[in-house]
């Protein structure tokens, strides 16, 4: 796959063509997605409660309504083992394809497709902050669907994963460090077998050790027929990681190949 | 795109057996995911339980402090000052059974309002049926609730209320107030969910429900004045804040039920209502949140 990809990448301004591998079984189909978002600005005294009475008296929609188009037209197929890293400037788009891929956003066209529910870990996704840790990680895997005795199981293999220092376990999960947060989330979302796992630069906080043990973590994932999307500035991260990478300008796939052709191209264009 | 047309993607997808992404499930797998998610919702609530008062000094101690210092201000104000006790012979067990009983009606809805919206990025991260959550505030406030049971069995004894076996109806009450909660709950979770303006609106609403359900004032005692007004009585008596709180009053205070006979107002019609607002609201919040189920994460 990865060379038919390699022949297929394309750094035209058009859309690469989307090329089906028969071969092997897809696990996330995106269709000719489009995303639109609103964003309600604040600003100025548009917000005062005068105005905000004339605006339900005049049955006027919230002030300031822009319309993001951040997502323009964009087609691909993941495969079941595939490990996909997202790149792209600031504000390309990478967050919210990933958003839309979980079905978090709903698509203005075209769709998203995929086998069983995905799970987006974000940065600042603290499962449930004013909890401990260790009851995180209790609750977060009975969410997921395990029974009891499955969580006890998992219960050490999370902590072990999680490299908290001592006793953090047992504080509330609004004391801990951004990458000690990102690290027992991560943890706890990998102790289930995902089918399509998003990550969006929740691995970024982390230190060494554990960027070399999430790489462990996300193979293991892709060898159990999952699929993992990666958005990293990091690049070095997603080379070593991903097996495929999806290079995405201003809401378009401007790039779609083998990493160390797509990260060069890329390091070169963001270097001029 | 060029080659490919945008249809046969679809096709392909479909031909795989993918779906699209975060579809809402059937209600009746829904009910086996929620039914499946029980652990969850219990840990879930005594988790929040023991987490909401460790920031304050008493801790749990509040538990029984928040209802007990309740009593003391509608006693105050309602007992006293205004003297709304006409005609109930026993009114501090009255006023106290009134208060605790709407409290949990009150509360679970608060709760439930905000279930889904403070819990977005556990939704956004984790999947499991986001009914769990709604279920999980009203089981929170039935711990709560069972705290304030055991201080309003002593306050009805303490001033002179036998026991009896008639308390035993005490649980069935209880558990059908917590099924029509839960309905409650269920519904509003999903307005609170894509309407935050609610939450600021709650509080009036729930403030006007609870001076309409008879928890300061005897209904009987009101209805007298109301002898033209026949179908405003029926309203009252049909009202589902005070019928949960009259079957827990005829059940501990053998005083009201002389109060009530005295009045020559009949209780028959309670368990009926009692039964049918339960069903009612159950049935109908948790259809009305599972229709936006794959909407919940995006806030």
């Amino acid at each position: 796959m990865a060379k038919a990809l390699k022949e297929k990448a394309t750094v035209n301004d058009a859309q690469p063509e989307v090329v089906l591998d028969p071969t092997r079984e897809p696990i996330v189909v995106v269709d000719g997605l489009h995303i639109v978002y609103r964003v309600y600005g604040g600003g100025g005294n548009k917000g005062s409660a005068a105005t905000a009475l004339m605006r339900v008296v005049r049955r006027e929609g919230r002030p300031q309504m822009k319309e993001v188009h951040a997502v323009k037209g964009v087609s691909f197929v993941a495969y079941r083992g595939d490990a996909i890293g997202v790149i792209g400037t600031n504000g390309s788009g990478k967050s919210t394809l990933l958003k839309a891929i979980a079905g978090l956003l709903p698509p203005a066209r075209g769709g998203v497709y995929t086998d069983g529910q995905p799970s987006l870990l974000g940065v600042n996704a603290a499962l449930m902050k004013d909890l401990s840790g260790s009851r995180n990680i209790t609750l977060g895997c009975l969410a997921m669907g395990l029974n009891m005795e499955e969580t006890r199981a998992r219960y050490e293999e999370i902590v072990k994963f999680a490299d908290l220092k001592p006793g953090f376990i047992e504080y509330p999960m609004s004391t801990y460090s951004s990458g000690m947060g990102a690290r027992l989330r991560f943890a706890i979302a990998a102790a289930r077998t995902h089918d399509v796992m998003l990550i969006d630069e929740a691995l970024a906080t982390g230190d060494a050790k554990f960027k070399r043990r999430s790489k462990a973590k996300i193979d293991e994932l892709r060898k159990d027929a999952g699929a993992v999307f990666l958005v990293a500035h990091n690049l070095d991260v997603i080379e070593e990681t991903c097996n495929r990478v999806i290079w995405l300008d201003e809401g378009r796939i401007h790039m779609d190949g083998d990493p160390d052709e797509v990260i060069a191209a890329y390091t070169e264009a963001s270097g001029k | 795109m060029n080659g490919m047309s945008s249809e046969s993607l679809a096709q392909f997808a479909a031909r795989n057996g993918l779906k699209q992404s975060a579809a809402r499930p059937s209600l009746r797998m829904y009910i086996t995911q929620v039914w499946q998610r029980r652990t969850f919702i219990w840990n879930f609530a005594s988790a929040k339980t023991s987490s909401m008062y460790t920031s304050s000094r008493l801790g749990q101690l509040w538990q029984v402090l928040t209802p007990l210092l309740n009593v003391a201000v509608y006693f105050l104000i309602f007992g006293l000052l205004l003297s709304t006790s006409r005609g109930v012979s026993n009114f501090i067990p009255f006023l106290v059974t009134g208060v605790f009983i709407f409290t949990f009606t009150q509360r679970s809805v608060t709760a439930g309002a905000k279930s889904v919206s403070s819990n977005l990025s556990l939704i956004r991260a984790l999947h499991f049926p986001r009914a769990s959550l709604p279920f999980s505030y009203v089981i929170i406030e039935l711990q709560q609730l069972l705290i304030s049971m055991v201080v309003l069995f002593a306050i009805v004894l303490g001033f002179g209320e036998p026991l009896g076996f008639q308390w035993l109806l005490i649980i069935p009450t209880l558990a059908l107030q917590l099924v029509f909660n839960m309905g409650l709950s269920l519904a509003l979770a999903r307005v609170g969910a894509f309407t935050p303006d609610v939450q600021q609106l709650l509080p009036f609403v729930l403030r006007t429900w609870l001076y309409t359900s008879g928890v300061i004032f005897a209904i009987p005692e009101v209805a007298k004045k109301m002898h033209n007004h026949q179908w405003l009585i029926e309203i009252l008596k049909a009202n589902p804040g005070s019928i949960y709180i009259e079957l827990a009053r005829t059940s501990l205070i053998k005083s009201y039920r002389g109060d009530l006979a005295g009045w020559h107002w009949s209780d028959n019609h309670l368990w009926w209502y009692a039964i049918a607002w339960a069903v009612i609201a159950f049935v109908g919040g948790f259809w009305y949140f599972h229709r936006a189920e794959e909407r919940y994460g995006r806030g």
